[in-house]
């Protein structure tokens, strides 16, 4: 019941209770382990995310983040361990998680509007041809003006920039009413008023329908206003905590196996000394490799 | 003898018929031969048919049976040689190649009449039996059931193909469901109106409709009347012209709708909205 829709709106009728009733993992993990070959991602990983928490998952290349939102999608089963989202073994296609990933190029000419590719995010993954229907439309409407989208929205995909992309991304993400949102890194490539933008929705979304966020991100330090936690994964080994407990000189230190400095610098967190530089440096992009090792299962072409 | 008469006879109406049966099922795969950059695997099946036929006549002397059974294998081959996108392209041309060396080959091994192995290249559309539009019927039928069924999550396979792995379609399966309904689309589209025709009906009239609408069920059925268009058009009017074949009509009928699509479609498609402020 911790998962259900109904009991979103219960616990905004009794916001009054000074103690709210403690809440059920919507993500669990116990033990879980990522091995490919001789490789491991990670390992003994024990995880509970609440609802409406917001998770920043960082680490560099290579260090399982998109593997773990493969598990939790039910794209890749761990080595050992187990993994429930909202008490129930991930499954391919479930309505639970919905996923958003980065921006990417379209092309100017695909014959997509804007429209079409949230409506898939609805129905795209059944057999059969989408027939005209009142109800979806609604829903899509709906969905669309949710992230202020309506305008652009019947324009051809390619045509429209990267902001106004991942505005549709969240709509398409948000249509099947998900308890977890996992996010590849969806600000990647956005200048810092759309990801403001963009981060801001996604804000909205976990905290209106108290669904919980999981976030793979290279650089924490645009959303570090709203992550609650912090999980860090870093060649087998990985953190958990709030990001002053994670986002330290020792504790990173530790992790990377080597001195690392953790500044503070302006709000900002900025780290030194990591191999991989994985999310320090504002700005820079040497994150964006066109080989990122971190997709690595084998025969799964073009996982981005 | 005039249209009103042509239109009479036996074998004009069989052209007919197989002619539009080859461009309904020609236009309907055309978007997503776009969309999922196969124009290649187009070009390469359509060949392909070749070895097909001449394999099929070797074998038991029935060149339509191994054209379809031979483009069946080559999809296979493509879609399990070519999985990543990027050596899809090099694993055509390495089979092609292999393939029609083995045409050859196979073909110096017949001693029938090679003409059955060579209009497969060329078709003979005016020439079709009563037995080859039964077969293409069946071929026509289940392409279209088979795409009805694949529709949805191909076209998310295609245009999205992240996201859709992540909402459980099978990329893989869907992508090689394609590949077989493209290649048997191809090699009935190439023995009725040879290979060179097959890419002015399996890509020209997707690519005039993608300019002109960017609405995905809109473009199928542009894509499929520009298709229809072309090849009835184009043996209508070679009934009329006996000097001109109607490969050639239906070549430059699809490629005139294609030119007068750019021409229009510049102006159809920026016509793109006032961008609304972003909240901050």
């Amino acid at each position: 019941m911790r998962c259900s829709r109904r009991w979103v709106a219960n616990v905004l009728s009794v916001t009054e209770i000074p103690a709210p009733p403690k809440r059920t993992a919507t993500v669990a993990l116990r033990g879980a382990t990522l091995r490919f070959g001789a490789r491991e991602l990670w390992a003994g990983l024990d995880l509970d995310v609440v609802p409406g928490e917001f998770v920043a998952v960082l680490g560099p290349n290579g260090s399982g983040k998109t593997s773990l939102l493969k598990v939790l999608l039910g794209l890749q089963r761990l080595t050992s361990g187990s993994v429930s989202v909202c008490g129930r073994t991930p499954r391919r296609g479930s309505d639970l998680v919905g996923y958003i990933p980065q921006q990417k190029a379209f092309d100017r000419d695909l014959p997509l509007r804007g429209r079409d590719l949230v409506r898939l995010g609805l129905d795209g993954h059944r057999w059969g041809t989408a027939l005209p229907s009142r109800a979806a439309r609604a829903r899509v409407d709906q969905a669309i003006e949710s992230v202020g989208a309506t305008a652009f929205a019947d324009a051809p995909l390619g045509t429209l920039s990267g902001g106004e992309q991942q505005r549709l991304r969240i709509a398409q993400a948000l249509l099947g009413d998900p308890r977890v949102l996992l996010c590849d890194e969806p600000l990647l490539s956005l200048d810092l008023a759309h990801q403001q933008a963009t981060s801001a929705l996604i804000d909205a979304r976990r905290r209106d329908a108290d669904t919980s966020v999981l976030f793979v991100t290279h650089e924490i330090n645009p959303v570090l206003p709203l992550v609650d936690r912090v999980l860090y994964l870093v060649g087998g080994r990985w953190a958990i905590g709030t990001p002053d407990e994670v986002m330290t000189s020792a504790r990173l230190s530790e992790l990377y196996d080597t001195d690392v400095d953790v500044l503070r610098v302006r709000g900002r967190i900025v780290v030194v000394g990591a191999p991989d530089a994985a999310h320090g440096d504002p700005g820079a992009s040497h994150h964006h490799h066109p080989v990122d090792d971190d997709h690595d299962e084998p025969g799964v072409r073009s996982w981005a | 003898m005039g249209l009103g008469d042509y239109l009479q006879l036996g074998f004009v109406q069989h052209a007919l018929i197989a002619g539009g049966l080859v461009a309904i099922i020609s236009g309907l795969i055309g978007p997503f031969v776009i969309t999922r950059r196969a124009a290649f695997a187009v070009h390469g099946t359509a060949e392909l048919s070749f070895t097909g036929a001449a394999a099929g006549l070797v074998v038991a002397d029935d060149a339509v049976g191994g054209a379809l059974i031979g483009s069946i294998v080559v999809a296979a081959a493509i879609g399990v040689l070519g999985v990543r996108e990027r050596e899809r392209d090099s694993a055509i041309g390495v089979i092609l190649a292999f393939g029609l060396g083995a045409g050859v080959f196979l073909l110096s091994h017949y001693h029938g009449f090679t003409n059955s192995a060579t209009s497969i290249l060329f078709g003979s559309i005016f020439t079709v039996s009563d037995d080859q539009i039964w077969l293409l019927l069946a071929v026509a039928g289940g392409v279209l059931v088979t795409m009805a069924v694949l529709y949805r999550p191909l076209l998310f396979a295609s245009v999205d193909p992240d996201v859709a792995e992540a909402r459980g379609v099978r990329g893989r399966l869907v992508g090689l469901a394609f590949l077989v309904v493209l290649a048997l689309t191809v090699t009935e589209a190439a023995q009725i109106v040879g290979t060179l025709l097959v890419l002015s009906l399996a890509i020209t009239p997707a690519a005039a409709a993608q300019r002109l609408s960017a609405r995905p069920a809109v473009v199928t059925g542009l894509s499929i009347l520009f298709a229809l268009v072309s090849s009835l058009g184009g043996l209508i009017a070679s009934l009329e012209t006996p000097s001109v074949k109607a490969s050639v009509w239906i070549t430059t009928i699809s490629f005139a709708l294609y030119v007068l699509a750019r021409l229009a479609g510049a102006r159809v498609i920026v016509r793109r909205r006032v961008v609304a402020p972003a909240p901050a």
